[in-house]
């Protein structure tokens, strides 16, 4: 017998066998996430017992909902008794409850344009590089879109908008994990992002190109005018930009007078603005507008100079104090015994001035905060270097500041987008207002809930979920920066 | 116009107030539009159509004086107001005139420094309750919950109401009467309550209105007129003559229909001076001497706007009642046109 | 050698104004000050220009005149004659009571939704993202106007509970759940002497004596605990300490519940929330409470897991651990968050007006603006008590975090 015979150490390890069926796959992924110990298991029970009861109610609507009828008196009719939504008043209505019931049914491409343009303007802003596929698949969506506004129908743009937007988004996320390769957001796209306030203006106000064509000259004027100046001082070149920009103000103010109809859209005046594009426009126009006040606000506040610093600390605590509704009804009833008599802003002009006032109060906040997150390093490595306080400020604090601080603006943002709903309180006819006024008040609506929230519900969620994903993402972004 | 708001937002901050503020009537002659301030939606009074075109009783006094003033009947500007909104709307000039069932009262006529130019339909408050509540009269009310319009007089006549008989109520109070249709539908009321006019209005656009019945009490005089803001009489003078024009018109047989032949001239003086083929009284008023006609031709004359919007043959179904012609037994009594 | 002199006395140049760092931030403080001034001027006299022109006078007066309208859900005595005044504190009390209310509820999904976000459970754990997500993605104001609906639409009615074949019946004959709010039984007191508000003051000296109590039991265990290393069982002593008293008196002064009945066009009797104070109540609560559990993720998240580890090497249990060891330092984080959402909830309070709860904005800023006319008096007025209540509530953090701070030595 050889010594190998008498060795009790095993030289072959006997086939691995497959892990008990309780701690693999399926199995293993339920006992642990589902029924780990009583009370687990009692929650999970429950909790399908919710999502069944949720489904059950919910699945008959949407399955038996009537889509072709004209009044809920025939839904029913349809329906004979059976559980089953009546969709067939957002069929009938959608362009009231997408654009008011006053804005002119054959200048719907308009809006839509401005809105696929805002979408084109905002990418280099947001976005450093984006998936190709999701460059691709938005530029497959916009030239649909153009293609459809050009046969004239506007009717078939929307839902092209809706549908492609939910799309583009959901590519974007899958694509991005994917990692299906980036390319860089040309920043010759701002290009665009400067262009679309003026572009957007003349689209959805119509009147003479003119007008908005003033505004710009005078803007460029103004910035090539600091150009000049900027050297003398910041403060110099600030002035100088404004007097040019005036200066061209006032003399375009005569061109655009002489001639009302070169180059004109039919005009819209602001108070036919309705539906979900009044939301859009209150949210788009008033974050754009609070930006640049929100930055100087929160300097203001930050700075060594007592009266310029209580000044801002007042206007900021004592928006921040009082609910927007209020500034509403200050829009509403009272600013209007404020203003010169026979200036005569419309509604939804002294509206914007407040919810501007509003958000560039919350937005000086976040802004404060990302000020003082930076190490106090930053401040005197910009005075070290001898830059003045507008040079350090442009140069140094505020692009760090600034980066810091966007997922809060966005979060702000979002806020602010939710409570332009509150003009419906004061009779503006938004995409409550619509709802809550005109739709559930006629004769052939009257009753018809859930399926006219839910619609609103989705919209909002869709477009704010979409910008908190994205604040999220962003975040992370950033973070990663950081370690 | 939109230039002038775009400049006039930038150079807010550096001009100084102007001077008094002008002249009603040459402001609405320089911006060639009446803004004209009138309900959210009153189907009968002033409602918009699904294609956002305003129609209803309110509405054709408002293209009446536009006619007047500007020759087109369609130059009017509507802005929707609230019970909240109208007053500001209107001390504060966005608007020119409000022609919004407003009931005419001592506080707001003194108080509020308003200046009602005369009555256009004469109404008083009603309760509107389900039939099959089984209520015939409104002191029956006891414990009920009413739907009621906030800001509006109503709403105290209700409160006094229901004091002066000793009975209690829950009031629901509601901003515009859109909200109040489907909570007093739903049965969250038992009770609706507004101007009768107003009540006939939210009964005819229900599904089944011979559900609903209208209680006999009518618990107010609620006299509903155009308004402008105190202190321009000139202006005043050419709403109070619009309105005037229209009921004159009614009861001197003149209507739309006749009005062309009549302007050719009539042997009753009255219809000539009124529609300018005597007399001077389109300059006294800064107009010119078609006035009167114009606002004739393009709504009709009282009786024909009444039966147009709120007459017995439209849904609403309202009759004259005191509405009619004093002639008639009614109350609507135009000065004469000398 | 030269001597130095003192330099020559710098003549003042007036563009030292501009380019001088020493000067500057005076030039720009005075420029601030008086665009401020002269816009504040402007606005003034714009004012008063208006107001002349239309022959309208800022005044407070109407605050002591009757109000003349009524006003259904009331904490204190007020009838049409009332002032309008205290129409404006009916409506702050009733702004208070939704905004408490709220709060509380808020907190408490709040906190549940936000720990099981942390949950093993995957499917609970799923499941409170999606409530998340969705409630802090659409508006408030459409929250809760959803409820209000589910009010007139769904809920049965009074009418439908009347006559024999009514389709809707009161839940146990105590409660009743309608389209007009919840009823609900009334307790009150028989026993005469402790009718009225004696009787709850009774209640509320001997509750508060219960918990004195059943703190000092705590203390004592506490001390216990310290000398031999074992904590007495005490569950039992504080529950008869806290319910013992309370039954006694309880049945002392003749405790009997009021029933709500349909009488009329209503129930009648039983405690009655309306149903625009339960809307504004769940929708400002599930709202509120969606911010709420992600700040309670983050402060529990905060705490790196090395506390945890340390407590259980200690030999703390689960629970324990919870309470002493991550609770104390979570709550830090998640409290200043925490009361900045009771103020949200509180500034959003101001929707009622679409639901027509009468809060301040429903009377002061609602009927009374109508009626009177007086905007610019009442919007002022309202602004004012939103903006105390804001400073109070900030005043209130501010303090807590003084409190709370990390004490570095």
């Amino acid at each position: 017998m050889s010594k190998s015979d008498l060795s009790f150490v095993r030289t072959e390890m006997l086939p691995e066998q497959a892990p008990p069926v309780t701690e693999q796959g399926v199995v293993k992924w339920l006992r642990e996430n589902l029924f780990a110990g009583p009370i687990n298991t009692v929650m999970t029970l429950i909790s399908l017992v919710v999502i069944y009861k949720i489904l059950v109610g919910i699945t008959p609507w949407l399955a038996n909902g009537v889509w072709t009828t004209s009044s809920l008196a025939e839904c029913r009719e349809v329906l004979q008794g059976q559980t089953g939504g009546c969709f067939s008043v957002l069929t009938e209505r959608w362009n009231q409850l997408l654009f008011g019931f006053k804005y002119p049914v054959e200048e719907y491409w308009r809006p839509t344009l401005a809105f696929v343009l805002l979408m084109v303007a905002i990418t280099p802003v947001l976005f450093q590089e984006l998936p190709r596929l999701f460059v691709a698949a938005a530029a497959v969506i916009a030239t649909v879109v153009l293609v459809e506004l050009l046969a004239g129908a506007a009717g078939l743009a929307v839902p092209t908008v809706v549908v492609g937007g939910l799309g583009y988004w959901v590519l974007a996320r899958f694509g991005a994990a994917q990692g299906w390769g980036s390319m860089a957001v040309s920043r010759k796209l701002l290009l665009v992002t400067g262009l679309f306030p003026f572009v957007g203006y003349w689209l959805i106000w119509g009147g003479t190109v003119l007008a908005p064509l003033v505004a710009l000259v005078g803007v460029l004027a103004g910035y090539m005018a600091f150009r000049r100046f900027e050297a003398a001082s910041f403060a110099m070149g600030f002035l100088a930009a404004l007097v040019a920009a005036l200066v061209v103000w006032y003399l375009g103010g005569f061109v655009t007078a002489a001639a009302q109809d070169a180059l004109a859209l039919p005009e819209v005046p602001s108070r036919d603005m309705g539906g979900f594009m009044l939301n859009m426009m209150l949210g788009t126009v008033c974050v754009s507008l609070s930006l640049p006040i929100g930055i100087v606000l929160a300097l203001g506040r930050q700075s060594d100079m007592p009266i310029i610093k209580w000044i801002c600390v007042v206007f900021i605590e004592f928006i921040r104090g009082v609910p927007l509704i209020t500034l509403l009804f200050v829009a509403n009833v009272v600013l209007a015994y404020f203003l010169p008599p026979g200036t005569n802003f419309d509604l939804i002009l002294r509206v914007i001035i407040m919810i501007t006032m509003f958000s560039s109060a919350y937005i000086a906040e976040v802004i404060r905060g990302g000020l003082a997150a930076l190490p106090a390093g930053q401040y005197e490595a910009a005075d070290s270097l001898g830059l003045d306080y507008a040079q350090s400020m442009r140069l140094i604090i505020l692009p760090q500041a600034l980066k810091i601080s966007i997922p809060g603006i966005v979060n702000v943002a979002v806020g602010l987008f939710k409570d332009t709903t509150l003009v419906s309180v004061i009779s503006m006819f938004d995409l409550v207002g619509m709802i809550r006024g005109p739709i559930l008040a006629s004769t052939e609506w009257n009753g018809v809930y859930w399926e006219l929230w839910g619609f609103a519900v989705v919209l909002f969620f869709v477009v704010c979920y979409g910008i908190s994903q994205y604040s999220q993402w962003l975040e992370r972004q950033l973070q990663r920066d950081h370690r | 116009m939109k230039k002038t708001v775009f400049l006039g937002a930038l150079t807010v901050a550096g001009l100084a107030a102007g001077a008094a503020a002008a002249a009603t009537l040459d402001d609405v002659k320089a911006r060639g539009k009446l803004n004209c301030g009138v309900t959210t939606g009153l189907v009968g009074f002033a409602a918009p159509d699904a294609n956002g075109n305003w129609d209803g009783f309110d509405v054709g006094l408002c293209r009446a004086i536009a006619a007047a003033v500007l020759g087109d009947a369609a130059a009017v500007e509507f802005v929707p107001t609230t019970g909240k909104t109208r007053f500001t709307a209107l001390a504060s000039g966005e608007i020119d005139v409000l022609a919004r069932n407003t009931t005419w009262t001592f506080s707001r006529d003194v108080d509020l420094k308003f200046d009602f130019l005369g009555v256009n339909y004469y109404d008083g408050q009603g309760f509107m309750v389900p039939k099959s509540l089984g209520v015939s009269s409104a002191k029956e009310l006891d414990g009920a919950t009413v739907c009621i319009q906030t800001g509006t007089t109503t709403e105290l006549n209700l409160a006094d109401f229901f004091r002066a008989n000793n009975i209690k109520y829950e009031p629901v109070p509601i901003e515009t009467n859109a909200e109040a249709q489907p909570l007093y539908l739903e049965g969250a009321c038992d009770v609706y309550t507004t101007d009768a006019s107003g009540l006939a209005a939210t009964r005819a656009a229900f599904e089944n209105p011979q559900d609903h019945v209208v209680l006999p009490e009518i618990i107010s005089k609620e006299p509903l007129g155009p308004l402008v803001r105190h202190g321009d009489n000139d202006w005043g003078d050419i709403v109070r003559w619009t309105l005037n024009a229209l009921i004159a018109a009614e009861e001197l047989g003149v209507t739309s229909a006749n009005i062309d032949e009549m302007a050719g001239g009539t042997n009753n003086p009255e219809i000539n001076r009124l529609l300018g083929t005597e007399g001077t009284l389109g300059e006294m008023l800064g107009l010119d001497k078609d006035w009167a006609m114009r606002a004739i031709k393009s709504v009709g004359n009282y009786g024909e706007l009444f039966e147009r919007n709120i007459g017995e043959n439209t849904p609403i179904g309202l009759s004259r009642g005191l509405n009619a012609q004093w002639t008639n037994g009614g109350l609507l009594y135009s000065p004469p046109f000398r | 050698m030269a001597t130095y002199s003192d330099p020559p006395a710098e003549s003042f140049k007036l563009s030292q104004l501009i380019n001088d760092t020493r000067y500057r931030s005076y030039t720009f403080q005075v420029i601030a000050l008086i665009g401020i001034l002269l816009l504040v001027g402007y606005l003034i006299s714009n004012l008063i220009n208006n107001l002349q022109a239309a022959g309208l006078n800022i005044s407070y007066q109407f605050l002591g005149e009757p109000a003349g309208y009524d006003i259904n859900q009331r904490l204190i005595e007020y009838d049409s004659q009332s002032t309008h005044f205290t129409a404006a504190i009916v409506g702050v009390l009733n702004t208070l009571l939704v905004a408490v209310l709220g709060c509380a509820m808020a907190t408490v999904i709040g906190v549940v939704v936000g720990v099981l976000r942390l949950s093993r459970n995957w499917l609970i754990r799923t499941l409170m993202s999606v409530y998340v997500e969705i409630f802090r993605n659409v508006p408030v104001l459409i929250w809760i106007l959803i409820i209000m609906a589910v009010f007139t639409a769904v809920l049965p009615q009074p009418r439908d509970f009347r006559g024999a074949n009514a389709t809707a019946s009161m839940v146990g004959d105590m409660f009743a759940f309608t389209g007009r709010g919840f009823y609900a039984p009334m307790p009150y007191f028989e026993t005469g002497f402790a009718q009225g508000a004696v009787g709850w003051a009774v209640v509320l000296v001997v509750l508060l004596g219960s918990w004195l109590a059943a703190r000092a039991v705590g203390r004592w265990a506490a001390r216990n605990q310290e000398a031999t290393g074992l904590r007495p069982t005490t569950w039992h002593i504080t529950a008869g300490l806290w319910l013992v008293p309370l039954a006694v008196v309880l049945y002392v002064q003749g405790l009997a519940w009021e029933y709500p009945a349909l009488k009329g066009f209503n129930f009648q009797g039983g405690i009655f929330a309306r149903a625009s104070l339960i809307a504004l109540w769940f929708a400002l609560s599930i709202y509120t409470a969606a911010f709420i559990a992600e700040n309670v993720r983050a402060g529990i998240l905060a705490i790196s897991k090395g506390q945890t580890e340390a407590a259980a090497s200690l030999g703390l249990r689960p629970n324990r651990i919870m309470n002493l060891v991550i609770l104390p330092q979570a709550l830090r984080v998640i409290i200043p968050p925490l009361i900045s959402q009771y103020l949200n909830l509180t500034k959003n309070s101001s929707l009622a007006i679409a639901v027509g709860y009468m809060d301040i904005t429903g009377t002061l800023g609602g009927i009374t603006l109508n009626q009177t006319g007086r905007a610019i008096e009442c919007v002022l007025l309202l602004m004012l008590f939103y903006l105390t209540i804001s400073l109070a509530i900030s005043a209130v953090m501010n303090v807590y975090n003084n409190a709370v701070k990390l004490k570095e030595r």
